[in-house]
């Protein structure tokens, strides 16, 4: 009977809860060496968190990663998931319940999808109906086309041969998951999809996450936590994004993050998250004297015209004041807009796109509700503010 | 009669052997047929036996890739005229030792081929196979076998021609294959001599041509495909 209720908690109907996983003083050196590969590392990833291992090649990412479902045996030190030594059980046990996904994928050529995808819970004796139904729930939730199961994977492209491996490895709804550069061999537009995909579904299930790459930019995208390694298995820092990129902790950290870490952490803001100015809010027909009022109090040397629900229409100049009463259309249009939701990077790039330098700032009906300024930007970085969400909401509202 | 007319009409045709008093030819190839083909099968599926689990388990580990290859070319160095003659003066002439002498000319196009299979066999997908939670005997079925098995069936196919053609001096050690008129002209006559021989070659042929097809039929349909997009999958980056 219990077991019975272990297998449902299994199923496609029931998530399971993610897991923590702790490395405790874990080393590793290959025999015949006298230099160690992971040196003392040890690290703690919250349950549900994305964990990022980067650092430059030979650093021991791979292999730290690699230890946590014992691919590769650790020499000293231990590792927890959920509470429990990965020693605890057989290697071949323990790695069915840790979902793992390589740069290289790994489909066998042989299978198709649908083989690929129900090969974990063939190994752990589901019944047919059970897995037919978890392939089918697998497929559509890493947005293949039904159609694709009969398939082989040589007839799929790169992009659809990553996301079957990430839907196999979620086949048996792992608590855990380690990836290994998984879009490290995917294009870079097809790479944006799949991270800003990938987000979205752990938005959804929330998995411990154990990834790994040696691109800062998708550690910074993908992490809630960070863990930078230096070349012999040496923890450098380990942080979350924000704290890496305002506060690196030494010189090594500094370099490998680049020296675009202010630029850089733009991406992880939001345009509502800085403090906007007020905007002098202008309507038609209402007397330019007032306007002229509103325009000394704040920090803009325009009014900002909108029509009767609050939407920007565009700025007036000195031109537009000189009449009696605010008349539309304003001289010059309201562009760019910025959504207040919007990344600060991609917000700030539109601005300087448009040669301005600030732009309105409206909400998700449209109303005006301030005005973004490249001043405001760079106060605001100047400030070593370490706001920040988790990468899965960033990357619900991403486009 | 021209000399190939006439080894038809043998291979048709009873007729009186040279030294009289039997009956040669025609349906009485029979029995020499059956032995042929009943020596072949045997000592290919003892071959098969041997070499197969022996090489997966070689190319499993990936070890013996010294022993895979030596054995391979000890197989093609040493004449099997002299293993023949090795096992007839040893242990005697029959079936058994007939058996054992092509056994060992069998195996090596087998082991090589199969330890290659293995060997060749995706890694990445091997890798992906031990991290899903694979046990080592899950993998070798699975995975490697799959994707070794028309590597298989090559080495099977160059075994079964090879024994083929060897069985024919098995008559030496006793045993009467299609090599026996071949050998025996003083009773068969030249017809039979060269009736028996386009026999054995028309055998060997419709082995080759069987096992081809055996071949072409164990690759499975995923690999079959790659051969189209074979350019693209190797675009990986490393």
């Amino acid at each position: 009977m219990t077991s019975s209720n272990t297998a449902q908690a299994e199923g496609p109907d029931a998530y399971r809860e993610a897991t923590t996983l702790e490395l405790r003083r874990v080393s590793k050196t290959y025999p015949g060496s006298d230099r160690p590969v992971i040196s003392d590392l040890s690290l703690e990833v919250g349950a549900g968190e994305i964990c990022v291992l980067v650092g430059p090649s030979g650093c021991g990412k791979t292999t730290a990663m690699r230890m946590v479902n014992r691919m590769v045996d650790m020499t000293s030190g231990d590792i927890l998931v959920g509470g429990r030594s990965v020693r605890a059980r057989p290697a071949a046990k323990l790695r069915r319940e840790i979902g793992y996904v390589i740069q290289q994928i790994g489909l066998f050529p042989h299978q198709t999808i649908g083989e690929n995808v129900a090969a974990v819970p063939r190994l752990l004796g589901w019944d047919r109906r059970r897995t037919e139904a978890r392939v089918d729930e697998l497929i559509a939730l890493v947005g293949l086309d039904a159609e694709l199961r009969d398939r082989y994977p040589a007839q799929l492209s790169g992009g659809q041969r990553q996301r079957v491996g990430v839907a196999r490895a979620l086949a048996s709804d792992p608590p855990l998951m380690l990836m290994d550069e998984p879009f490290g061999a995917i294009d870079p537009i097809n790479r944006e999809r799949l991270q800003n995909e990938f987000l979205r579904l752990q938005g959804r299930l929330r998995k411990t996450v154990v990834f790994v790459t040696h691109d800062i930019d998708e550690a910074i995208k993908m992490g809630d936590k960070i863990a930078v390694m230096k070349v012999g298995g040496v923890l450098a820092q380990y942080a979350s994004p924000a704290e890496l990129l305002t506060a690196p902790a030494d010189e090594f950290v500094e370099d490998f993050v680049g020296a675009d870490r202010a630029l850089k952490r733009l991406a992880l803001l939001r345009v509502r998250d800085v403090d906007l100015w007020r905007a002098p809010l202008v309507r038609e027909g209402e007397p330019t004297a007032a306007a002229r009022a509103r325009v000394a109090e704040s920090d803009l040397p325009y009014p900002l015209l909108v029509d009767a629900d609050g939407r920007p229409l565009g700025w007036l100049s000195e031109r537009d004041l000189a009449r009696e009463r605010v008349r539309a259309p304003a001289d010059s249009g309201p562009e760019p807009v910025v959504d207040r939701d919007a990344v600060l990077r991609d917000a700030l790039a539109d601005i300087l796109q448009a040669g301005t330098q600030y732009a309105p700032v409206v909400d998700g009906a449209g109303g005006a509700v301030g005005v973004l300024s490249i001043d405001v930007v760079g106060h605001f970085l100047a400030q070593g503010d370490t706001t920040e969400e988790s990468p899965s909401a960033r990357a619900g509202v991403d486009p | 009669m021209s000399e190939f007319a006439g080894a038809i009409d043998f291979i048709l045709h009873e007729r009186e052997s040279q030294t009289g008093g039997t009956q040669v030819g025609g349906q009485q190839l029979l029995p020499l047929l059956w032995d042929h083909l009943q020596l072949t099968g045997v000592s290919v599926a003892v071959a098969v036996a041997i070499a197969v689990p022996l090489a997966l388990w070689l190319g499993h580990v990936g070890r013996g890739e010294l022993l895979a290859t030596s054995v391979a070319n000890v197989g093609r160095a040493v004449p099997s005229l002299a293993l023949i003659a090795f096992f007839v003066a040893y242990l005697g002439v029959g079936f058994t030792n007939v058996t054992l002498a092509l056994v060992l000319l069998a195996i090596p196009p087998i082991l090589t081929n199969t330890y290659v299979g293995v060997r060749q066999a995706d890694r990445d997908a091997v890798d992906a196979a031990r991290g899903m939670g694979m046990t080592g005997a899950q993998i070798v079925r699975r995975v490697e076998l799959p994707l070794a098995l028309p590597l298989v069936m090559g080495g099977i196919r160059t075994s079964v021609v090879n024994v083929i053609a060897t069985a024919t001096i098995a008559p030496l050690a006793g045993v009467a294959t299609l090599g026996d008129p071949i050998i025996a002209a003083g009773v068969y006559g030249t017809e039979g001599r060269l009736g028996a021989a386009i026999l054995v070659a028309l055998l060997a042929v419709a082995a080759e041509a069987l096992f081809a097809l055996l071949q072409r039929e164990v690759t499975p349909r995923g690999l079959s495909s790659t051969r189209t997009a074979k350019t693209s999958r190797r675009l990986k980056p490393a």
